[in-house]
């Protein structure tokens, strides 16, 4: 060969590390980092669920009995937990329009939609915390035996993660209100959205499993 | 272009610490990497030496039970967390951006997290020697033993503990998204994934494990932080809960740790031996594919630790773990036959990755005996376990460790490093850790169990462990030229020049230290040994008509 080495020209990199652009086209860094994160939360949470499965497993019967009601444990969906979890899911849409809108370039509807979803992540963790105090008055606790650890444990960690979603999306709508995205630079919308999503899913997991999900009676009952 | 350079004058108002400790430059964040975990490596040496001080002899003389419970937990913790996992990163920081031919990490502010995060962990640790009691339920910290009550670890100690492996957690989840950002989208023109250096491979495929793996231990920790603190019943049988499952979620991650804490040091040895063999490493893609199924295997073997309890599937789990055995097979043929017939230049870098493969060659050997059920059984938490995993953990990765630093030094400092201190250190550290691991095979045989503070005088343990004491010591002692080959050369070693091995990849293309944007020039990339082909790519400018497969690619 008659050059054995070249100069690094922008079209090679990125002359910043990290920036989000990549000339070479492609899944763009933050994204992908916000991917490869979201799987390491779904590890986390596949802990949680996998704590539940075995309790659950080893339980003579679910839900079991609160040692100090004498009376099986019981969680109501009306009137808290089921508006909570439509509007969870239809936050879920109100994100994926803004960033539809932030793609066509429509930062008055990409605001909007963003607001709008930063408002229900707030909503809907005023309605948890509603909840859990009202489940406290029942006598359901942290400390009632699997059935009020387990519940705890996912429902908070889930509701944890709510919270930093709401913290991202404050972000984005506080930067999207300084102008900073556009229909070419938006990746921190494309990657808190992706986040946003996976809080939900989790959430449709977790109400089905807790709520839905039917339970065992005792054996020879 | 020098309009663009600040005057000299303008770097004068930062000092050398604010700049250091503000950096985001990879090199200098894997630098520190290496200087913290060599800071921890030393404190759970000592607390190592108080551990082998106590068994010297029958009868207790330094330390109650309750102490060297305490010695022993605290030192592996150190060792595991703070030392082998991030002394590791702190390598793949250090290399990987500059193998690949990148300029930086893909997020160098979060690779700064991942770095602050391991010093702040480590206080937290030593912070649980004053609250009256440190965490002494071992370092799996086991449900009950590692709850409050009624037997198990009281005070705020073993919660310190839980805090601090959590966020040496969160520094590992965070190194790996970044690892794997930085591999597969940063990678210079012509650097495909089969032209990557080994050592990139086993960084990628260590990130994958750490960022599937480590959510679950951390999962685990704060499971155990509500029972302890909030009143829960995971693991609480007397609440319906199930001791059991700790060990399942722990080990969940645990096993796969392991290879987390061998595998770079297998891409270490694996850069070291082409070099100073000077051959290509003989079957590049079956190395490849190997470390890819240690990597897959290494999640389906995590409860041959829990053979005993009688709580898991056995054939299923001892099949497993015979399997992850035939990668490994494959890559110790990789190795030695890289070595055949080789122009082996016997330099301390060398030195180490032979110590790596003959002592990781032992701990795989007794490994295997552990894999089958029955013989599991007889030597489960006898010494033969703690033979074993030392063999693997610092026969393996401390060995390659070392080779590691032997090798990189010249480039993160610009200095060579002693090659007669070094050697020094080899033979020390060699024949230190074989007198310190090699007699517990015997003493867990005889029935030895782990963990123990004190034993019979008449239990015919005495003469091996007081010769495992002075092996500890004789360990210890080999830290001494190594420190001392560091101070001399940093003031006034020998210059090392760009390339003072005749290295294969793109790190020696750079000055040494590297810039802080890497690379000025590229060389072209069309195999794993770029260097290689730009120092040999002229030989036979005729002949490349001829032949031009052999002369441009080697696999």
């Amino acid at each position: 060969m008659a050059t054995d080495s070249h100069a690094l020209t922008p079209q090679d990199h990125s002359p910043v590390a990290g920036l989000a652009h990549d000339e070479r086209g492609g899944i763009s860094n933050v994204v992908l980092g916000m991917l490869l994160f979201i799987t390491s939360e779904v590890m986390f949470f596949a802990g949680l669920f996998a704590a539940y499965f075995n309790v659950r497993a080893n339980a003579p019967q679910w839900p079991p009995i609160n040692a100090e009601t004498g009376e099986a444990f019981h969680l109501e969906i009306l009137p808290l937990v089921g508006p909570a979890t439509v509007l969870l899911i239809l936050s879920s849409f109100t994100c994926q329009f803004a960033v539809w809108a932030i793609r066509r370039g429509d930062r008055t509807a990409f605001l909007r939609n963003i607001g709008v979803t930063f408002a229900i992540g707030v909503t809907f963790l005023i309605m948890q915390g509603i909840d859990y105090t009202i489940l406290y008055s029942e006598g359901v606790t942290l400390g009632s035996g699997t059935f009020g650890t387990t519940y705890f444990t996912l429902t908070g960690f889930h509701g944890a993660h709510v919270f930093g979603g709401a913290i991202m999306l404050g972000v984005v709508l506080y930067r999207g209100l300084a102008g900073q995205f556009s229909a070419r630079h938006h990746d921190a919308v494309e990657a808190v959205s992706l986040y946003w999503h996976f809080v939900d899913v989790v959430w449709i997991l977790l109400f089905s499993l807790l709520y839905l999900l039917p339970g065992k009676s005792p054996a020879g009952v | 272009m020098a309009t663009t350079a600040l005057h000299p004058a303008a770097r004068t108002y930062r000092s050398t610490l604010y700049e250091w400790v503000t950096t985001t430059d990879h090199k200098k964040i894997g630098v520190m990497y290496l200087i913290n975990s060599f800071i921890f490596f030393f404190i759970g040496g000592l607390l190592a030496l108080g551990v082998r001080s106590e068994l010297a002899q029958p009868g207790l003389q330094f330390v109650t039970d309750q102490v060297y419970n305490e010695l022993f937990t605290m030192h592996a913790t150190f060792m595991i967390f703070l030392f082998i996992i991030p002394i590791l990163a702190g390598f793949g920081n250090f290399i990987v951006p500059l193998h690949i031919g990148a300029p930086d990490v893909a997020f160098p502010r979060i690779n700064a997290l991942s770095l602050w995060l391991l010093p702040m962990a480590g206080l937290l640790l030593l912070l649980s020697f004053f609250t009256g009691q440190a965490p002494a339920a071992g370092w799996t910290s086991y449900s009950p033993l590692a709850q409050d009550r009624p037997l198990g670890s009281v005070g705020p100690g073993q919660d310190l503990w839980i805090v601090a492996v959590v966020l040496v957690g969160t520094s590992s989840i965070l190194g790996a998204v970044n690892f794997l950002v930085t591999i597969f989208k940063m990678r210079a023109p012509g650097m495909t994934l089969f032209r990557m250096p080994i050592m990139v491979w086993t960084v990628l495929v260590t990130s994958v494990l750490g960022l599937l793996a480590t959510p679950v231990l951390t999962s685990a920790l704060i499971m155990l932080f509500i029972d302890r603190n909030f009143g829960g019943a995971f693991f609480d049988p007397r609440n319906g809960g199930d001791a059991i499952l700790y060990q399942n979620v722990f080990w969940f991650y645990s096993h796969p740790a392991v290879y987390i804490m061998v595998l770079p040091a297998m891409g270490i040895i694996s850069e070291v031996l082409p070099v100073f063999s000077r051959k290509p490493l003989f079957g590049y893609k079956a190395f490849v594919f190997a470390t890819a199924a240690i990597g897959a295997l290494g999640f389906s073997v995590w409860a041959h630790h829990m053979f005993t309890t009688g709580a898991v599937y056995l054939p299923f789990f001892s099949l497993m773990t015979f399997l992850i055995a035939v990668p490994t097979g494959v890559k110790m043929f990789n190795w030695i036959f890289t070595m055949w017939r080789g122009q082996l230049v016997l330099s301390t870098p060398l030195l180490f990755a032979l110590g790596f493969l003959s002592m990781f060659l032992i701990g795989g050997i007794n490994g295997a005996f552990s894999a089958a059920v029955p013989v599991d059984f007889a030597l489960h938490d006898t010494y033969w376990v703690v033979a074993h995993l030392h063999y693997v953990l610092f026969g393996g990765s401390v060995f390659g460790v070392m080779a590691g630093l032997y090798y990189w030094f010249p480039k993160m400092t610009g200095r060579m490093l002693s090659e007669g201190l070094g050697k020094i250190q080899f033979v020390l550290m060699f024949i230190g850790f074989n007198l310190t691991f090699f007699p517990m095979h015997q003493l867990g045989l005889a029935g030895m169990p782990r963990r123990i503070a004190d034993y019979s005088s008449t239990a015919g343990w005495n003469d091996l462990n007081l010769l495992a004491t002075i092996g500890g010591f004789t360990i210890a002692a080999s830290m001494i030229p190594l420190l001392w080959n560091i101070f001399v050369s940093l003031r006034s070693g020998k210059p090392a020049g760009d390339d003072p091995w005749e290295g294969n990849t793109l790190e020696w293309a750079t000055t040494s230290p590297p810039p802080p944007y890497n690379f000025d020039h590229l060389p072209e990339i069309r195999s794993e040994r770029p260097l290689f082909d730009q120092r040999h790519g002229h030989a036979a400018p005729a002949a490349t008509a001829v032949v031009p497969q052999s002369a441009s690619t080697s696999h």
